[in-house]
């Protein structure tokens, strides 16, 4: 297990390292010099030629790199273009209340998922199976960006109980009126989510009830409770941490769209404020956090999947 | 062994009904992008101050938006933006993905190492989040979004196209053409390629639907088309100020997007019935 985690570490490390060669990269190769791009199409020669000066960007690329790079190191993300603060501490409280939204999420998203696929697999062909799996292809197949315009209309027009945008943090208005905030985006995020898993958890699910070991259980003569519990769902589980890591890297595109729509300020809103005001550092820096949170997630699951397949765990102690 | 398609028994060659019915969907739809600057009712760029927010009626049966342009016109001129997306995209990460992924599978050694590794770091970057770092420095527009969407792909089709080659490579038949003395080309054109291509036009289907969405989501943030096209998301964007007065501006395009996905995912999947039942209900994540 120590040498799995180590590997798996150390790849990781690499991961962030590679990325932060890649974003730099796409910035600065790409055609187009970044100080018009941040002045504009009608920034006179001086200008630009200051702002080069004052950003390095006169340096040659790999000192340039070097700079920022080390920089990540210590934790310093530059300065902000746009906001005349570091964009550490700005990344950072982005960062927090995108992770209160995308906790919640997956939480919800596994709970509800992997109970309404089970449901699904044990009853399966009932009037509950049938329409939960079309329920499943219309909810995979609408876009967020639609979803919260349906949610807005439903909950915050129609029926008036919801605020449609914006955030309250809970020293302004109490608990309540924080929650009240995140119900819309948290639904909006977690409806095609909970299709995907429970699409899977029912596929897998039925795979082991339909497998020797659930036979040999079943003719043992234990209970079917026992035996959906102890023996089908552990196996049936597997593949479902796998799909909940895949559905990581969506939910983190979907909070990109979300936080736009609600105008909730989490990452993914900086990212696309940073991108439409080429605020270069705070976009370079959120792109690595972001990966950096992406890459640990999966690691999460990896070792999950880990504890929980013996097969692999047995393997890892010996190796 | 159940490689070669032909091998289908004559009841499993008829068509599956989603196949038909997610194909004709998405038939109507192209035949409307395509025949839309001609049936199109009104100019869906032209200004009518005087006809603003009207709601949907027999005459504009979409309403018309804040400049009084009539939106089923609109979303009729926006229908093949998605198409566009969705398979420009597919057929760009097809492109480059499954050459790597031979390329991966005939070569072990370093060139797959190189390969695999850079397909494992850009699998590491959650798919928006790519597309995001490649619109972000360039000024937005249509085939830049389509290019974006197709590199993120990209990786996935090249590790399947080098799963797909490695178990092809193992079976008995190619053995028997490496017995026979034929070279690699042969061996990549006459065996791998004819018993490949099902699972990767089945993979290729399922793909359309998140290209298409994936490049309306970019659209929709501003990173796509640029106004006053009327790219579907960049529709349903522009129509948020109006949501409480006009739901219809961005009701319409959206439910047309709905449709078109779900029509483009029910003919992946009956293609997948068709081609592949082998995959049928496999969790293969």
């Amino acid at each position: 297990m120590a040498g799995f985690l180590l590997r798996r570490l150390g790849s990781l490390a690499f991961v962030l390292w590679a990325m932060t060669v890649l974003v730099f990269a796409i910035v600065h190769l790409l055609p187009g010099s970044v100080a018009h791009m941040i002045l504009g199409e009608y920034a006179t020669n001086e200008a630009i030629a200051t702002l080069e000066a004052k950003l390095g960007l006169n340096d040659p690329l790999p000192v340039q790199y070097w700079r920022w790079f080390s920089g990540l190191l210590g934790g310093d993300f530059g300065q902000s273009l746009t906001m005349e603060r570091p964009a550490g501490p700005v990344i950072l409280e982005a960062l927090g209340r995108s992770a209160v939204l995308a906790g919640v999420s997956i939480v919800l998203v596994a709970v509800i998922g992997v109970s309404l696929g089970i449901h699904s697999a044990v009853h399966k062909g009932s009037a509950t199976d049938r329409a939960l799996t079309l329920g499943q292809y219309f909810f995979i197949a609408v876009p967020e960006f639609f979803w919260c315009i349906l949610v807005i209309l439903f909950f915050a027009v129609w029926l008036g109980w919801l605020p449609a945008t914006g955030y309250t943090p809970i020293a302004d208005g109490g608990v309540t009126g924080w929650a009240k905030h995140l119900v819309l985006p948290v639904s909006t995020l977690v409806l095609g989510l909970i299709a995907h898993v429970s699409r899977l958890t029912r596929s897998s699910m039925l795979e082991a009830i339909e497998s020797r070991y659930v036979l040999a259980a079943r003719a043992k003569g234990l209970p079917e409770r026992l035996v959906l519990r102890r023996h089908a769902l552990p196996n049936a589980l597997l593949p479902t941490i796998t799909v909940l890591a895949v559905d990581i890297g969506i939910l983190i595109g979907g909070i990109v769209v979300v936080e736009s729509v609600f105008a909730y300020p989490g990452l993914g809103r900086m990212l696309v404020y940073a991108i439409d005001n080429q605020d270069l550092p705070l976009m370079m820096g959120g792109m690595i956090v972001i990966t950096a949170v992406y890459a640990l997630a999966n690691l999460a699951a990896d070792i999950l999947y880990a504890v929980l397949n013996p097969r692999i765990r047995v393997g890892g102690t010996a190796a | 062994m159940s490689g070669a398609a032909g091998a289908a028994t004559p009841a499993r060659r008829r068509l599956p009904r989603t196949l038909v019915i997610g194909l004709v969907i998405v038939g109507v739809i192209a035949l409307l992008a395509a025949l839309g600057p001609w049936i199109a009712p009104h100019d869906p760029d032209a200004f009518a101050m005087r006809m603003r927010l009207r709601p949907p009626s027999l005459a504009r049966p979409f309403g018309t938006d804040e400049f009084g342009r009539d939106v089923f016109s609109r979303v009729l001129a926006g229908a093949h933006y998605s198409l566009l997306m969705g398979f420009g995209a597919t057929a760009i990460s097809l492109a480059i993905g499954v050459p790597l992924g031979l390329l991966a599978a005939l070569h072990r050694g370093w060139v797959e190492e190189v390969i695999m590794r850079g397909v494992d770091l850009m699998i590491s970057l959650p798919p928006v989040l790519l597309g995001l770092l490649i619109l972000a420095v360039t000024e937005p527009g249509l085939f830049k979004t389509i290019l974006a969407v197709g590199l993120v792909y990209v990786p996935i089709m090249t590790r399947l196209a080098r799963a797909v080659a490695l178990e092809l490579l193992a079976e008995n038949f190619v053995e028997a053409a490496r017995a026979r003395g034929e070279g690699a080309w042969h061996i990549l054109a006459r065996e791998i390629m004819p018993n490949a291509w099902p699972p990767l036009i089945v993979e290729t289907a399922l793909r359309i639907t998140f290209a298409i969405l994936l490049g309306s989501a970019l659209s929709f943030l501003g990173l796509g088309p640029q106004p006053p096209a009327s790219e579907w998301g960049l529709m349903i964007a522009e129509s948020r100020p109006f949501i409480a007065e006009a739901p219809w501006i961005g009701l319409a395009p959206g439910l047309c997007l709905c449709l078109l996905l779900i029509a483009v995912n029910v003919a992946g999947e009956g293609l997948r019935d068709l081609l592949d039942p082998r995959l049928r209900g496999r969790g293969h994540g």
